[in-house]
């Protein structure tokens, strides 16, 4: 909302209240300014001058050279505008001016006549061009402005505009008057809104006209009036200006005082050309099926039988609070006009405005709420502007149907609620007087607090809405700080969230990066690398705004693996990355997925640099797997961790692992695929995502203390060879369960292919310590549990010692 | 002085002088041996005491020994010195260029992001609050509904909102958290949690909008909530994130899940409120919405309004790290440029 600060005078007394404090005061109390423009900032020496004669430029068939009356001088000026004339007061950028965009006029010659200064249109002015009259020529003024003069008050280029960001809670600043209650509340200073007088005649309305209303209570008032006599011709100088103010273009004097009214009061008005409107009955009802109209913008348009439209009893004239009727139109030629002043409901009219795509001024007015009780008012008001300024003869009343006014809401509380909530100690007397500034009715009584509320302020209906008037205009920045009081309650994060921050300091620890990707992806990339593949589709939004964030992923690994691409398309090509975020699992039967919570990593180049030492050493597929035994290892479950060979899409099918936990796959480690590094020109990359949520949420064993060893361990090495295809796990089994409970731990530190062992064998070398805390173990113990782990690798892994 | 004595004193004398030329360890080994081996002459004197005089012996005696521990002395002297020399030695050739680059163990960097999440959660932990997450993935009743904004409410536009059903939609904010957690609470205070999370908005990505971003709300309800204690718990926070110097001011806002409803801007922490770029020149920076727990809310989830008072209030860890760091782009905290990362490392 564009507010002059000159219009506002109006109504407050602004005496000693700069356009900047009146800013700061308006936003500190609830209406934020967003913006505070000067229009006339930067012009100078801009005068209101005559134009005496006015004769053609002998050597330019479009030039004119004017003599101009500038007061104390009168100087020849060379002008193009079409619209010059002998006669016409016209503002006038002397020589030594500074108009619009810092531009400097001097004397100057045009085909060899002298010009001193410029006669200015309103753009050349800094005026939008867009709204201001007379686009293609200077403006003219229209009435007695001093010859002479600085021109700049007569074109409020002397005003300053607020721009009000106007939110649902303060849609009663929608309108001057509006704006006007909350300054002087702001203020604290009186507000005077005049009276309208209509102008009457004595020729009753009802007699030529009839309103009928049959829309339920989508409708709660309709009102017209009729009036006669009008010559349409252009608006006066300074409702011009006004409105030009207000971002709204002056088209004639009709049009203007509806849109002016519409500003003042917040009540939008329409007016239908009454010859044309096709009959003296009124009828507002729902829109028929298939019921059409061609509106204002002179498009045909379909109505749904949920609008509301204004008909002549046959055809619809207009869509109630959105937009008037092609035929009913104001033009020119209108002598007799019909007012409308109705109230609608909000609803209805927001579902009109957005199936037909018009969101006007008066739609948006109507969809946040107009004053109940000003619809007569501004009914009067547009009266009273149109006899004056458009020699409109008034009919007698206002033809409608509904009750013209409603009674006030009031609200009952105990006063000290406000203080309770606001934290403040108000004595009752200053909240009653902070509501009356307000304009609301206060009265105290004992305990209780009675207030009744303005119809202007439908955004007030229950006591807290009041905790916040008295709070505002009070004054939160004079509130005390406080801390809570009441009882202590436990604060501290939950053992998961503990978990959740040590995994991620881990992965940093190991080299990798905390990457936040997007959770809407592509088509594509949702279901790709997936822990568990279902035949389910994944989740899609209704309307995305692009394809590339159109469906919830299912994995992180994609996202991670367009991050390393980014970084391979700028020459970086060390990264490791981890993300811990939600994927979302489709469910049968359900369009909400499930959420849990993966860790994810990628990781390619090298591990360490290539340095002095020598050459780097790049990562592989164990580097990433020990990022992940570090993972578990910390969190106390590698015994519980299995590693089996797996075969997954777009995964290496020699160097991929599914990674179980208590049996169930809860994730993978892997190499990509040579043909995805191929397809998205990546080096060779490792990935690993795993469901981090059992991993977490499981419980934590305890800590037991078994104080430091009293007896020395054994170790003993063992060098067995088996068949290349047994996984070394199954070896490490084999001996961990013969081993029991004497073995105490067992570490593979050799595994040797090819020279004296068979082509189709390995030799893996594994050194176990066997250990008993009570006492010293001797050889033929030790002897007996090495046998036996043997024994069992023999049989149950074919393993041979080697020799 | 008689021959035996001469004798030894020539010894002595012998001996010193060879000591003090040996040049390694081997060769003063040898000279032991030679001096004071069981084969050597000062053995040999002492072996042949018998047949000396009973006057001599004593006095020889006392000789010999005193000869031998001297000797044995200059050769233990001597070692010492001969071992430092050689340490001396190996350490010269030990010697490493210590200006060569160390082995260091590449670590990873916390998400700016992240690190301004913890402090916020850490600062709230310390004041009282719990941390609580949710779903992403929301129902429109809490997402808008439990929240006062009911179906037809002109707040709600679902042009903002990636639906993917009439009742199911991506959260656009983590407020849903407040009417999850008060329902959890069974109309029983007190409630103080805070809770970060990503939200989903139907934006073009520029600048300074992205369809993802986070969001930390906070809540807090109980039987004595003052909009006085909002006041407070920010001046905290305002001080903790943005340095001790910073004032807070609320000014009246809008949100259908509060009323009052308050903004509240800080202090500018680049030009200390005389207005700057930063700023905009008003020496204020916008940093939160916040507000009293509207009565609806507090019915809806099961919590009487006449008994119980709330505040809420909502940030957006982005903002707060772009205006920290002076970060131009939203964009580069979903890039994941490392060489956007690791500016932030000890964030
Ligand atoms: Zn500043």
């Amino acid at each position: 909302m564009l507010v002059s600060y000159k219009w506002l005078k109006d109504f407050v007394d602004l005496d000693g209240v700069t356009p900047e404090a009146l800013a700061d005061r308006i936003t500190n109390s609830g209406i934020e300014v967003e913006h505070l423009t000067y229009p006339g900032e930067g012009l100078k020496n801009i005068v209101v001058g005559k134009i005496l004669t006015c004769e053609p430029h002998p050597e330019s068939d479009h030039l004119h050279l004017c003599q101009v009356d500038l007061g104390s001088e009168t100087v020849q000026i060379v002008c193009g505008a079409p619209n010059v004339a002998a006669g016409q007061k016209v503002p006038v950028a002397t020589n030594g001016a500074r108009i619009a965009g810092h531009v400097s006029i001097k004397r100057t010659k045009f085909r060899g006549e002298e010009s001193n200064g410029m006669i200015c249109a309103l753009s050349e002015l800094g005026v939008d061009k867009a709204l201001a009259p007379y686009e293609d020529g200077i403006y003219v003024f229209d009435d007695e402005v001093p010859v002479g003069a600085d021109a700049l008050p007569y074109l409020n280029l002397d005003d300053a505009i607020l721009d009000l960001d106007i939110l649902v809670s303060s849609a009663h600043c929608m309108n001057m008057i509006g704006v006007a209650y909350e300054v002087g509340a702001v203020l604290n200073r009186p507000v005077h809104i005049p009276v309208p007088d209509p102008h009457e005649t004595d020729e009753a309305a009802a007699d030529a006209i009839s309103v009928a209303v049959d829309a339920g209570d989508k409708v709660p008032y309709y009102g017209a009036r009729l009036i006669k006599g009008i010559q349409v011709g252009p608006s006066p100088r300074w409702m011009q200006l006004r409105l030009i103010a207000a971002g709204i273009r002056p088209i004639s004097n009709v049009v203007d005082i509806s849109n002016y009214v519409m500003l003042e009061y917040g009540q939008p008005l329409h007016t239908f050309d009454f010859d044309a409107f096709g009959s003296n009955h009124v009828l507002v009802r729902f829109a028929g099926e298939n019921e059409t109209i061609e509106t204002l913008d002179k498009q045909q348009r379909k109505l749904e039988p949920t609008d509301v439209v204004i008909t002549n009893g046959k055809k619809a004239e207009a869509v109630a609070g959105v937009m008037g009727g092609e035929s009913s139109e104001v033009t020119a030629d209108t002598h007799t006009v019909l007012l409308e002043s109705a109230i609608f409901d909000p609803m209805t009219i927001r579902k009109a405005a957005l199936h037909l795509q018009m969101r006007t001024s008066a739609s948006s007015r109507y969809e946040k709420g107009v004053d109940r009780n000003r619809v007569a008012a501004a009914s009067d008001r547009a009266a009273e502007l149109l006899t004056k300024y458009a020699s409109a003869k008034v009919l007698r009343g206002i033809v409608g149907q509904g009750p013209q006014t409603v009674a006030e809401q009031t609200i009952t509380m105990p006063w000290q609620k406000i203080n309770r909530v606001l934290g403040a100690g108000l004595p009752p007397e200053q909240i009653s007087g902070i509501l009356k500034r307000l304009g609301f009715t206060a009265a105290i009584e004992g305990d209780t607090l009675h207030v009744s509320v303005p119809t202007r302020r439908f955004d007030v209906s229950i006591p807290e809405d009041l905790v916040e008037e008295v709070g505002r205009i009070y004054g939160y920045n004079n509130l005390p700080a406080t801390l809570p009081e009441g009882e202590a309650i436990k604060a501290s994060l939950t053992p998961y969230q503990k978990l959740m921050r040590r995994t991620e300091q881990l992965m940093e620890d190991c080299g990798l990066n905390q990457a936040f990707t997007y959770s809407l992806t592509t088509d594509e990339n949702a279901a790709a690398y997936t822990i568990h593949d279902t035949d389910r589709r994944p989740t899609r939004v209704i309307w995305p705004m692009s394809e590339e964030h159109a469906v919830l992923r299912e994995s992180i690994v994609p996202q991670l693996i367009n991050a390393v691409g980014y970084h391979l398309n700028r020459q970086m090509t060390d990264v490791a990355f981890y993300e811990i975020g939600k994927v979302f699992l489709p469910k049968s039967g359900d369009p909400r997925p499930d959420e849990e919570e993966h860790l994810a990593g990628a990781i390619t180049g090298n591990r360490t640099e290539r340095n002095w030492e020598g050459e780097p050493q790049p990562v592989d597929f164990f580097t990433a797997k020990g990022i992940l035994e570090n993972l578990f290892d910390a969190l106390a479950l590698s015994d519980r961790i299995d590693y089996r060979p797996a075969k997954r899409e777009g995964l290496h099918p020699g160097q991929t692992a599914d990674v179980f936990l208590d049996g169930k796959v809860i994730g993978y480690v892997g190499a990509l695929h040579p043909a995805v590094l191929k397809k998205e020109e990546l080096n060779p990359t490792f990935v690993f995502e795993i469901a981090i949520e059992p991993l977490l949420r499981g419980k934590q064993p305890e800590i037991v203390y078994s104080g430091l060893p009293r007896f020395p361990s054994t170790a003993r090495d063992i060098a067995l060879v088996v068949k290349r295809t047994v996984p070394a796990a199954d070896l490490y089994h084999v001996i961990q369960k013969n081993g029991a409970p004497l073995l105490q731990s067992v570490r593979l530190f050799d595994v040797y292919e090819g020279g004296h062992v068979a082509k189709d064998e390995k030799s893996m070398a594994f050194s176990l310590t066997y250990f008993d805390p009570e006492r010293t173990l001797t050889d033929d113990e030790v002897n007996a549990v090495h046998d036996r782990i043997l024994k069992a690798c023999e049989e149950e892994c074919g393993a041979e010692l080697r020799g | 002085m008689n021959v035996l004595q001469e004798k030894l004193m020539e010894l002595r004398r012998k001996a010193f002088e060879n000591v003090e030329s040996a040049e390694d360890l081997k060769n003063l080994q040898d000279l032991r041996v030679r001096f004071l081996g069981k084969k050597g002459p000062i053995t040999e004197i002492l072996k042949g005491m018998g047949k000396l005089s009973k006057e001599e012996r004593p006095v020889i005696g006392q000789l010999a020994n005193d000869v031998r521990n001297a000797i044995g002395n200059i050769i233990d002297t001597k070692k010492a010195e001969l071992e430092q020399k050689l340490l001396e030695k190996e350490l010269e050739n030990e010697k490493i260029d210590v200006t060569l680059p160390g082995r260091k163990i590449r670590t990873g960097s916390h998400h700016l992001l992240a690190s301004v999440i913890r402090e916020v959660e850490d600062l709230f932990i310390g004041l009282g609050f719990s941390v609580a997450e949710g779903p992403e993935v929301e129902e429109d009743y809490y997402n808008f509904e439990a929240l006062n904004l009911p179906k037809d409410h002109p707040a709600r536009d679902m042009q903002d909102s990636f639906y993917i059903t009439d009742e199911i939609l991506m959260r656009t904010h983590t407020s849903p958290m407040q009417a999850r957690t008060l329902e959890a609470h069974k109309g029983k205070g007190p409630v103080k949690i805070i809770c970060p999370g990503k939200v989903y908005r139907r934006d073009t990505d520029d600048a300074t909008h992205s369809h993802q971003f986070m969001q930390i709300e906070g809540l807090c309800v109980d039987k004595h909530i003052r909009l006085s204690d909002l006041k407070g718990v920010l001046t905290v926070f305002a001080k903790h994130i943005f340095g001790e110097d910073r004032e807070i001011r609320l000014r009246p806002s809008f949100f259908p899940f509060t009323e009052p409803s308050v903004e509240m801007d800080i202090s500018c922490f680049r030009c200390g409120g005389h207005g700057c770029a930063v700023c905009k020149g008003t020496g204020w920076i916008e940093i939160l919405g916040a507000g009293m727990v509207h009565p609806n809310v507090l019915r809806m989830s099961g919590f009487d309004p006449s008994v119980y008072t709330g505040f809420a209030f909502g940030m957006g860890p982005e903002r707060i790290a772009m205006l920290k760091y002076g970060i131009e782009d939203i964009r580069h905290f979903y890039t994941d440029d490392i060489r956007f990362l690791n500016q932030f490392r000890r964030a």
